[in-house]
């Protein structure tokens, strides 16, 4: 599962795309991004960073590329899950879940007992019961977080590229819907090369900087 | 064909529950129902928790058994009941686990006042399994006597009810649903009284007021039942132990009041440390609150309380990695002639590793060597008593540590195997992080071993084996038999177990 946002920030928007299109073929599912609906939509709501980020970008990709960013679904619901880019509540105005109050907006919008989103790039999971007071909890990576069943989750993931929650390694999710469990993992990779290739493709250089921090 | 339990409703001994078959209640408390049960394929006495769910219950009390069921199946080891499985809250929520053979420590304690010694011995116990629990990250924040059990085989300390347990990297279920300080009015800690959930030092506070209400028979802060009334333990001091008992020894009151500060900053910074001082009274540095006979009125308290700031430890959040963050270190020197070299390099690495851990305790090891065959004399040719001899050495030897009060202590153990015995005093008393010396290279150790590779391979902790480099070793070993007489065969054997006279 992708989770949306393929292309948007960094220096290989191609390879992601078609690293996406291979794993869909073999019975991935992807979802729409506010990013990559700013590939193919004239106007968007972005500031000056992330719009130069996207109109570079759109030089980069043919035409398959952006019929495959199109055809991408905004939602997508199996079992007791939605899986969402940004939220529940009206996702094509994508807004950010990043407090409480947000994920509790986001859960009268959906029956379903798990939501898995993005968007934000910390990581971080919101908890109620019924119609209790809604907790929030930053996992830690590597620990399996069993999703109590009592209880609806919203679960913002993280991010593999662009982290923000001061640590730089990418962020993947490990969801066992069968255990109730989740665990998120970090990863490092080669953020020399990284950054490297956004300067040389004449992207914002903070686009680069921030990569080492995380921030 | 046995029922088999849907609901509530079909609770009754010989009904089947995924397995486990039902036999009697044992326990009913507020929250649940405790079953002896029976499982095919599990040996062990079997304990079924069944939660009062569903009945317009308080949500705390679902929350407290969703609690336990995140937390219970992470725990390990003799200090907890063995986990088996749980059922689903939303169909048949149940918690199997090791029905524990013991007594609660109210049990074996039995009429109170009880004696200091016993008090000591079982605070003692207490605490270690503290240790385990901590090291694990989980707080336990509802330690009561009816709470604690001792294994009636071995004696160990188990720890029972996870409901208002908190696991460092799971997420807390209590930090938005309660408003109202959950844990038990007489052994509550002030913070937990303020809703932070943090602080592994909660734990220790409630074993403090624990021992005390052992130890006196009242309790440090009565049972208030309104938030007011717990407050009052953040600014009030108990009635020290001693002026209800004059006999209690000084050393037990220094460690119970420290347990009940109401800032953590001034107890005990980890329950490794109370262990230690519980298993060493001679070693518990006492201070003003050892002689205490005065406390607090209410004006007094009540001044306090209107004037005074609330500690800032009882409201900060503690980091999750705290629960570890007060280790006791361990240094063992080798003070004999010739190794001087040695003992000044394990002092410099003691220091570079105590300037990271500056909440840690130090315990200064030196091994007197005996023998088995004869009786050791206990005094030397000039007529010093050897043990106290070593012990002022060693103390000196620590002194550029600038370490004093509780912060280090120091033991000179006598004994024939010295790797053995570093090892059981790293085990018994909970150490994190042993430094010690190696001799340099000589052919009996390569045929025979050192003593420090079998610390290295056995003991249960980090183990840091301080080498001087080559030239400057040769130059120690050099200078160690130019003060023999000849190299006898017996001598020969006193070196090459590094550290016959002392160690290393």
């Amino acid at each position: 599962m992708f989770t949306g946002d393929i292309v948007g920030y960094g220096a290989d928007p191609k390879y992601c795309i078609e690293t996406v299109m291979e794993h869909c073929d073999k019975g991935a599912v992807a979802l729409l991004g506010n990013h990559d609906e700013a590939v193919f939509k004239k106007e968007c709501d972005m500031n000056a960073v992330a719009l130069a980020a996207i109109e570079w970008t759109r030089l980069q990709l043919d035409a398959g590329h952006r019929t495959f960013l199109e055809e991408l679904p905004i939602l997508i619901e199996e079992g007791e899950t939605l899986f969402v880019h940004s939220s529940a509540a009206a996702p094509r105005s994508w807004p950010y879940i990043t407090q409480a109050r947000d994920a509790d907006t986001s859960l009268r919008y959906t029956s379903k007992r798990v939501t898995i989103c993005g968007h934000v790039h910390r990581p971080q999971y919101f908890h109620a019961m019924d119609r209790r007071p809604i907790e929030s909890f930053t996992p830690p990576p590597g620990v399996p977080i069993p999703l109590l069943r009592q209880r609806r989750w919203v679960l913002v993931v993280g991010s593999v590229g662009q982290p923000r929650d001061n640590n730089p390694a990418a962020a993947y999710s490990v969801f066992d819907s069968a255990q109730g469990k989740i665990t998120m993992h970090r990863v490092a990779y080669d953020i020399d090369t990284a950054a490297k290739k956004i300067r040389a493709a004449g992207l914002p250089a903070r686009l680069a900087e921030r990569l080492y921090t995380g921030s | 064909m046995a029922d088999e339990v849907k609901s509530q409703r079909d609770l009754r001994p010989g009904a089947v529950l995924d397995g486990y078959t039902l036999e009697e209640v044992i326990h009913r408390g507020g929250m649940a129902v405790i079953w002896r049960a029976t499982h095919p394929g599990i040996d062990l006495p079997i304990a079924l928790k069944i939660p009062m769910i569903g009945e317009g219950d308080e949500a705390s009390s679902i929350v407290g058994f969703e609690m336990e069921q995140m937390i219970m199946p992470l725990l390990t080891g003799k200090h907890v009941p063995k986990f088996f499985g749980m059922g689903d809250i939303t169909q048949m929520p149940y918690l199997a686990m090791e029905r524990i053979m013991g007594h609660t420590l109210g049990e074996v304690v039995g009429k109170l006042p009880a004696p200091p010694d016993l008090v000591a011995r079982l605070g003692g116990k207490v605490a270690t399994g503290l240790v385990d629990l901590h090291r694990q990250q989980v707080i336990h924040f509802d330690l009561k006597p009816a709470n604690i059990l001792f294994r009636d085989d071995t004696g160990d300390a188990v720890f029972v009810d996870f409901g208002l347990s908190r696991h460092a990297k799971m997420p807390d279920l209590f930090s938005e649903e309660i408003r109202i300080p959950m844990g038990t009015a007489p052994y509550i800690a002030p913070e937990q009284v303020l809703r932070n959930r943090t602080d592994p030092r909660s734990d220790i506070f409630s074993l403090g007021a624990i021992m005390y209400e052992m130890v006196t028979g009242e309790q440090p802060f009565g049972a208030p039942d309104s938030t007011k009334g717990l407050k009052r333990r953040i600014w009030a001091d108990p009635k020290p132990p001693r002026a209800y008992i004059k006999d209690i020894p000084d050393w037990l009151q220094e460690i119970i009041l420290r347990c009940l500060e109401p800032d953590p900053t001034r107890r005990y910074p980890s329950a490794r440390q109370l262990a230690f001082d519980l298993t060493h009274p001679d070693r518990v540095r006492l201070t003003a609150r050892a002689e205490k006979m005065t406390y607090a009125g209410w004006f007094k308290v009540w001044r306090r309380a209107k004037f005074k700031p609330i500690p800032k430890a009882l409201t900060t959040h503690a980091a999750p990695e705290g629960v570890n963050s007060a280790p006791i270190v361990m240094a063992a020197v080798d003070l004999s002639a010739g190794h001087e070299a040695l003992a000044e390099a394990v002092l410099e690495q003691v220091d570079r590793i105590l300037t990271t851990a500056p909440e840690s305790r130090l315990a200064c090891v030196n091994i007197l060597k005996t023998s088995l065959l004869t009786v050791d004399d206990t005094v030397d040719e000039e007529g010093r008593n050897i043990h106290l001899q070593r012990l002022a050495e060693l103390k000196h030897w620590s002194r550029p540590l600038g370490r004093s009060g509780d912060r280090v202590t120091f033991h000179v153990i006598e004994g024939v195997d010295p790797a053995q015995l570093l090892i059981g005093f790293a085990t018994d008393n909970h150490v994190d992080h042993l430094i010690m010396g190696a001799r340099g290279h000589s052919a009996t150790r390569r045929y025979l071993g050192s003593v420090s590779t079998q610390v290295v391979a056995e003991a249960p902790c980090t183990v840091t084996v301080v080498r001087l480099p080559d030239q400057q070793a040769a130059n120690a070993d050099n200078s160690a038999l130019a003060g023999t007489s000849g190299i006898s065969l017996r001598h020969a054997g006193g070196d090459e177990s590094e550290g016959y006279n002392s160690l290393l």
